[in-house]
């Protein structure tokens, strides 16, 4: 397949860049001139973290002659078990200085590009504009859409890749006549349904897995080697160690890459995917009870029914002491429940908690609260020795 | 055949990664499970029915949307359905814990 810059000039390898890439220079398919594309190339990675580590590094390592990096957060000590381009000593520093350093300590010959905002329909176009090939490794619907989308429309290939807990996927999309990621899922599902890593887990070396098989479709993509995966989707599931394929295609109907396309510029990404508006409201209407005053109430003897809604792993790690039924399974054990004694539900950090205590004031309970923050605002507000996670 | 179950739509399957069940189309397969399963029916189907669209179902290695009959499309007892939900995981941050 043709190189997604061949009509871009090259560069020149200077000495110290010959002896460096001696490995890939050798290779006949790479060779001098496949080295000078990658110099010359363009990549945007969004997102510095689980994903956009494994990626970042490699393409820096690989020569990579500019490499553009959009995030707006800080490093969190909860990031360091999968996220490697940054350490210890960066918790609390903003992820942009923490991988510019990192990048440049392994090659200083590349130009390191910091975006330190929120990717919006605002910025998206101009950035992507000034890159050849993006690579996404976000974290949720809004900013997937939002990269798709804005990949079409600045004719830009979106290295995609996602991960849950011990499965990824990874596909090109937005390649010249290769379908998109709407082509493959038009609509996101409501928030909240499908959990993100935080809320769900990851193991650690997955986005390593996926976020390599990122950057090596980058570089297939910029040397014109070898067949990039448009129009499949790869499968990859930890677990069984089993890499499947299935096929895509590019729908004729699809609002952004069809024949007749109806989403002609950016729109409003949260709305889209139904992160404001629907939300909040329905949270608004649980009841809740602060930390403090349940842990008051329960001093002094008050009959609480403490119900955790969390996983049993979860529990194992700490505990208020709860009658444990996770999320999931509260339709079907509800009978252990008595809806004539007051009930507390509560989860990690609030959320889960509000859908059960929903869900019980549906099938009849009156007396039934949402702990506010779960039992990390406990930990904060009431037991510092709890651990939080 | 056999339905394999994502990650993510496993706590409403009684946690298996996949399950054998006896129908002659794809869609007669998706509803078994569905009934099996309840809490895995809204995660499945719209009210009305439909497919939900983050959900994509795929005969073998081909998507039903493309196939003759779509769900309607007739399956062997060799055949494996799998079910591919959209997944969005990957910078890893707190930003978006809704937990």
């Amino acid at each position: 397949m043709p190189g997604i810059l061949d009509k871009t000039p090259v560069a020149t390898l200077s000495n110290d860049e010959i002896l460096r890439y001696s490995r890939h220079l050798i290779i006949p398919e790479v060779g001098m001139a496949g080295q000078e594309k990658l110099k010359a190339a363009r990549v945007l990675c969004i997102g510095a973290g689980g994903l956009g580590s494994p990626l970042a590094l490699y393409l820096a390592a690989a020569g990579v002659g500019t490499l553009g990096l959009v995030d707006f957060d800080v490093v969190d000590v909860t990031n360091l078990q999968r996220q490697i381009l940054h350490t210890t000593a960066d918790v609390g520093r903003p992820k942009l200085t923490s991988a510019g350093e990192k990048l440049k300590g392994i090659n200083p010959f590349v130009n390191v590009r910091p975006f330190p905002a929120m990717l919006t329909s605002a910025n998206a176009l101009d950035i992507f504009r000034e890159f050849d090939i993006v690579a996404d490794g976000t974290d949720n619907f809004a900013t997937r859409y939002l990269v798709n989308d804005a990949c079409v429309l600045t004719g830009k290939p979106n290295v995609y890749a996602s991960i849950f807990r011990f499965e990824g996927q990874a596909s090109v999309f937005a390649a010249p006549d290769g379908p998109c990621y709407r082509c493959l899922y038009a609509t996101p599902p409501p928030p909240g349904l499908v959990p993100s890593c935080a809320e769900g887990g990851v193991l650690g070396i997955l986005p390593g897995l996926l976020g390599v098989i990122q950057a090596t479709e980058v570089i297939k993509l910029i040397l014109g080697l070898g067949d990039p995966l448009v129009g499949r989707l790869l499968l990859v599931d930890a677990l069984s160690m089993k890499f499947r394929e299935l096929r895509l295609r590019k729908n004729p109907d699809c609002p952004v890459c069809g024949a007749h396309p109806t989403v002609r510029e950016l729109i409003d990404y949260q709305e889209f995917c139904g992160v404001r508006g629907e939300s909040a409201p329905i949270m608004a209407e649980i009841p809740e009870i602060q930390p403090q005053e349940l842990k008051g109430q329960l001093d002094a003897g008050k009959d609480i029914f403490v119900l955790d809604v969390r996983e049993p792993h979860e529990y194992q790690i700490c505990n208020l002491g709860g009658h444990l039924i996770p999320l999931g399974d509260l339709s079907r054990r509800v009978h252990e429940l008595d809806s004539s004694r007051e009930i507390v539900v509560h989860c990690r950090s609030g959320a889960r908690s509000a859908q059960a205590v929903e869900f019980l004031r549906q099938v009849g309970f009156q007396k039934v609260r949402n702990l506010r923050g779960g039992i990390l605002a406990w930990s904060d507000q009431v037991d510092p020795s709890l651990p939080k996670y | 055949m056999k339905v394999l179950i994502p990650t993510p739509l496993r706590q409403y399957a009684g946690k298996k990664s996949s399950i054998d069940v006896a129908a002659g189309t794809v869609g007669e397969a998706l509803q078994l499970l569905a009934t099996e399963n309840p809490d895995l029916r809204r995660h499945l189907y719209t009210d009305d029915g439909d497919l939900q669209a983050y959900i994509n179902v795929y005969l073998n290695d081909d998507d039903i949307r493309y196939l003759e009959g779509k769900e309607n499309a007739t399956v062997k007892e060799s055949d494996t359905v799998s079910i591919v939900p959209s997944i969005a995981g990957g910078r890893g941050s707190s930003a978006f814990d809704f937990s």
